[in-house]
């Protein structure tokens, strides 16, 4: 209506609309990096062993040492590390997207965070939205202009009505999908070639077994964390006050590096002669199953006060209150943890299955540990054929699994539209 | 009817909330009340006078902080067994069919299956929804949402049907349909239920529906007055008798005991009002928008300055609530008089209406300087202030020092949508702050 060329309706209405959840996002995200940069300080690849300064070659070193006491500053100091870049960083950035929100929750669950509050009143937050404004504006009048034309002069972006502006040439989308196959059939041709070179049909079949197992553990290890966090998820959920306190501690779990752990597991298994096919897997689950428990959580905190009084005013006892209003109440958000629960644990199954510790290694028998071994001994063909055949499972997975969970969550049990 | 055993007593109840870092908040105030068989039972007041509270002591929903609450009598200690809810929100479970959502009471008390589905279908018969037992509540109207969520209260026999606005969420035609059908229902006995309890907003609902009706004040919420209806069912909205009670009503609802809206308008009841700080008073939710609107439509030739309120009500499509907080507006900026079931437009708020817009303005901005001393406050500080600029946060800690911050920000905004009418002030969103200029063009 507003005839917003692209650009200007990305900064001027998809950006802001979207902004509370990107940044939701962003905090997830940056949790799961944290994983993954320890995880990649101290890497064994191609016959070599690199260590990049950081936490993560400090803690294997200190493993490496015996040196206990290296290993608590190590995890003091990302308890440190977390709690700044949730406080100063993360924190205030959400309440401020929250004005973004069309419409406001009015329950008050995003409490000032103080550093916000802080930078407000010091003025500096002041300066940068009156800056960040002006420039705004700035640009408004001179260069968005001026871009908007140029960009109608090129072809993109239109100078009339938005609909217009919508709808891709039909012929343009079937080049896309033909190069589209064209590029990932040659991929895969390629890789087959390669692969084909040092390894036969046996061991490939060997290799999807292998990633069987690894299935099995994930499945399984998702299986028994839903029955330990569910009903402590439900739980605090339910008692707001409890919530309040709570969330921000598991949020705070889920951002620390569980690998950091890895060495002292390594150690423990070692002592006690424990089983490494079964007493690795806990560590494939160890940081991700916190997804489990705070969707579970938000889940149930959603759930609308009038439900409840109609629970005890029917007087719903255990079975009947659980089957027919807890549990497909939070099976949406179940799901959603669930499934991030698992994705994680399949990235972490190439660390966990493989773990390496100063002079000792321990291993499970799973495509992860394949990957990692592969990895370690440079040995490309391989590593293609693990890597190519850990994707073919996910893939399966999500759309046998965990698509048809959440869609027929989706489906169902959606609470906004009653 | 004095003498019949009652179903529900209320004896000197009285509700507190713990209120973050300010102690306790009185919600109810000393409440007593008798519910016995045969009778339907109305609550009316504005929205904040703890009825709906009211509604879940008696369910059991909630203990009272003071007193009790029997049923039948034995205390009530827990969710009452004997008492179906309707909610405003039908609260329907959406993973559950309609036939599942009205089976779930039974469930709850093992009644077999077979039993149970015989029992439900014959509810959802009775409500009108034969044929919709294998239908998902999103497939469903307003109007059958509701009609399940009275099967699902009916189905277990209720003694007494608590309903909290169960029709506030339908439009004007489905409401009254569904009126209809429970008193309808209600007087052809086929209905186990013995005695409603209906919690409403809605004045002629209430005397349409209603044997007692029970009004409310607020802050804190105490049984102000009852009122029988004895008019004969159905119930003409049009009679005389009708009209009459409905008068009676917003006479009720107008005049606050011990006098003006002003006093209505207070902070914390009894709170200390410091040197200098009486504009820590809150201000209605009121846009200057609908004020205009509403007294431009006082002086239209259908009311020229004076109306009857019921009928201005009617008249504007508002509900009790909408209305009197714009006419409290009114009544603070001294725009409108009100009492006695009506609203005068005082020589002021006449002229107003006659106004061009920038005459408007000044008026608004004389009389918002003259009678909310809040904004009087904020240009004074603005003026004595070297740069002509003040953080918004500085006045909300004024005004925290006298009410819940709930309520200061309320009163902040609601302030700042007059001041920028009046041209007081210009405010900031992203800065948060007021300052004595002209806004920038955008």
């Amino acid at each position: 209506m507003y005839r917003l060329g692209p650009w200007a309706r990305f900064w001027q209405l998809e950006l802001p609309h979207a902004m509370p959840n990107l940044i939701w996002n962003m905090m997830m995200s940056v949790s799961g990096g944290w994983f993954f940069v320890v995880a990649s300080e101290a890497l064994t690849a191609n016959g070599q062993t690199i260590v990049l300064p950081g936490v993560g070659s400090y803690i294997a070193t200190a493993v490496d040492q015996q040196n206990l006491k290296a290993v608590g500053y190590a995890v003091l100091t990302m308890l440190v590390v977390i709690l700044l870049y949730d406080q100063l960083f993360f924190r205030p950035l959400l309440s401020w997207s929250s004005k973004f929100k069309p419409e406001s929750d009015g329950t008050g669950d995003l409490a000032r965070p103080w550093f916000l509050t802080m930078l407000q009143k010091a003025g500096l937050a002041r300066g940068f939205r009156l800056a960040f404004a002006a420039a705004g504006q700035g640009w408004n009048r001179t260069g968005g202009e001026a871009f908007r034309r140029g960009l109608t002069l090129i072809g993109i972006g239109r100078d009339g009505p938005m609909d217009r502006a919508a709808s891709i040439p039909k012929w343009v989308e079937r080049v896309y999908d033909v190069l589209l196959v064209l590029i990932v059939g040659y991929v895969v041709y390629r890789m087959a070639a390669v692969v084909r070179t040092q390894i036969d049909i046996g061991e490939v079949v060997h290799v999807f077994y292998l990633g069987l197992l690894t299935a099995i553990r994930v499945l399984v290890l998702i299986a028994i964390a839903t029955i330990v966090w569910v009903p402590i998820g439900v739980w605090i959920g339910l008692r707001p006050a409890v919530t309040r306190q709570a969330q921000p501690i598991v949020q705070f779990m889920a951002a620390f590096p569980a690998n950091l752990f890895f060495p002292v597991a390594v150690a423990l298994i070692v002592r006690y002669h424990a089983n490494t096919e079964i007493w690795l897997s806990p560590l494939m689950i160890l940081g991700t199953q916190w997804y489990i428990l705070f969707n579970v959580i938000a889940g149930a905190s959603s759930l609308p006060q009038d439900f409840k009084y109609v629970a005890r005013n029917l007087g719903l006892k255990r079975l009947i209150w659980w089957r027919r209003l807890i549990i497909p109440a939070i099976f949406p958000a179940y799901i959603t943890g669930a499934l991030t629960a698992a994705g994680g644990s399949w990235n972490a199954a190439i660390v966990s299955e493989w773990v390496h510790s100063g002079s000792t290694t321990l291993t499970a028998t799973g495509v992860g540990a394949y990957i990692a071994q592969a990895s370690a001994d440079g040995d490309i063909p391989r590593l293609i054929l693990g890597t190519a055949v850990l994707c073919i499972f996910v893939i399966f997975l999500n759309r046998l699994l965990w698509r048809r969970l959440y869609d027929y969550a989706a489906e169902r049990m959606r609470l906004d539209d009653v | 009817m004095a003498n019949a055993p009652s179903l529900i007593e209320v004896d000197h109840v009285f509700k507190t909330y713990p209120v973050a870092d300010r102690g306790e908040r009185l919600v109810l105030d000393d409440l007593n009340f008798r519910l016995v068989p045969g009778e339907i039972v109305a609550v009316l007041g504005k929205s904040g006078s703890g009825k709906s509270t009211f509604l879940r002591l008696i369910a059991g929903l909630s203990e009272p902080s003071n007193g009790e609450v029997r049923y039948r009598g034995q205390t009530v200690k827990g969710p009452v067994r004997g008492a179906g809810m309707v909610f405003q929100s039908f609260a329907l479970f959406p993973w559950l069919t309609v036939l599942g959502n009205v089976e779930l009471g039974l469930e709850a008390m093992n009644v077999p299956k077979e039993e149970r589905r015989k029992r439900a279908e014959a509810a959802i018969d009775l409500i009108g929804l034969d044929g919709f037992e294998s239908a998902y509540p999103k497939e469903l109207s307003g109007g059958m949402r509701q009609r399940v969520g009275f099967a699902r209260a009916l189905v277990i026999n209720p003694d007494i049907l608590l309903l909290d606005e169960p029709f506030s969420a339908l439009d004007v035609l489905t409401a009254e349909t569904l009126r209809g059908d429970l008193v309808d229902l209600w007087q052809d006995r086929k209905i186990p239920t013995q005695s409603i309890l209906m919690v409403s907003h809605n004045i002629e609902e209430s005397v349409e529906m209603a044997d007692r009706i029970l009004v409310f004040s607020s802050d804190p919420g105490r049984i102000r007055a009852e009122i029988r209806v004895p008019l004969p069912r159905p119930r003409d909205w049009n009679s005389p008798g009708f009209r009459s009670i409905v008068d009676q009503v917003y006479t009720l609802l107008t005049t606050t005991p011990g006098g003006a809206a002003g006093k209505r308008a207070r902070g914390e009841p009894g709170a200390q009002q410091a040197e200098g700080q009486e504009f820590a008073v809150r201000i209605p939710d009121a846009p200057q928008q609908q004020l205009s609107a509403l007294i431009d439509t006082l002086m239209e030739d259908r009311y020229r300055g004076r109306a009857d309120l019921p009928d201005l009500a009617e008249y504007q499509n508002l509900s009790v609530d909408d209305l009197f907080v714009l006419l409290d507006g009114m009544q603070l900026l001294g725009f409108a008089h009100v009492g006695g079931g009506d609203v005068e437009l005082t020589a002021a708020g006449k002229a107003f209406s006659d106004a061009e817009m920038d005459e408007r303005k000044a008026m608004f901005r004389n009389h918002l300087l003259r009678n909310v001393p809040l904004a009087a406050h904020i240009q004074k500080v603005l003026q004595e202030r070297p740069n002509h600029r003040a953080p918004a946060q500085r006045f909300l800690t004024e005004l925290e020092d006298h009410m819940s911050e709930e309520w200061a920000s309320d009163t902040l905004d609601r302030l700042i949508n007059w001041g920028r009418y009046a041209e007081i002030f210009a405010y900031d969103y992203d800065t948060e702050t007021f300052r004595l200029e002209e806004p920038e063009e955008v």
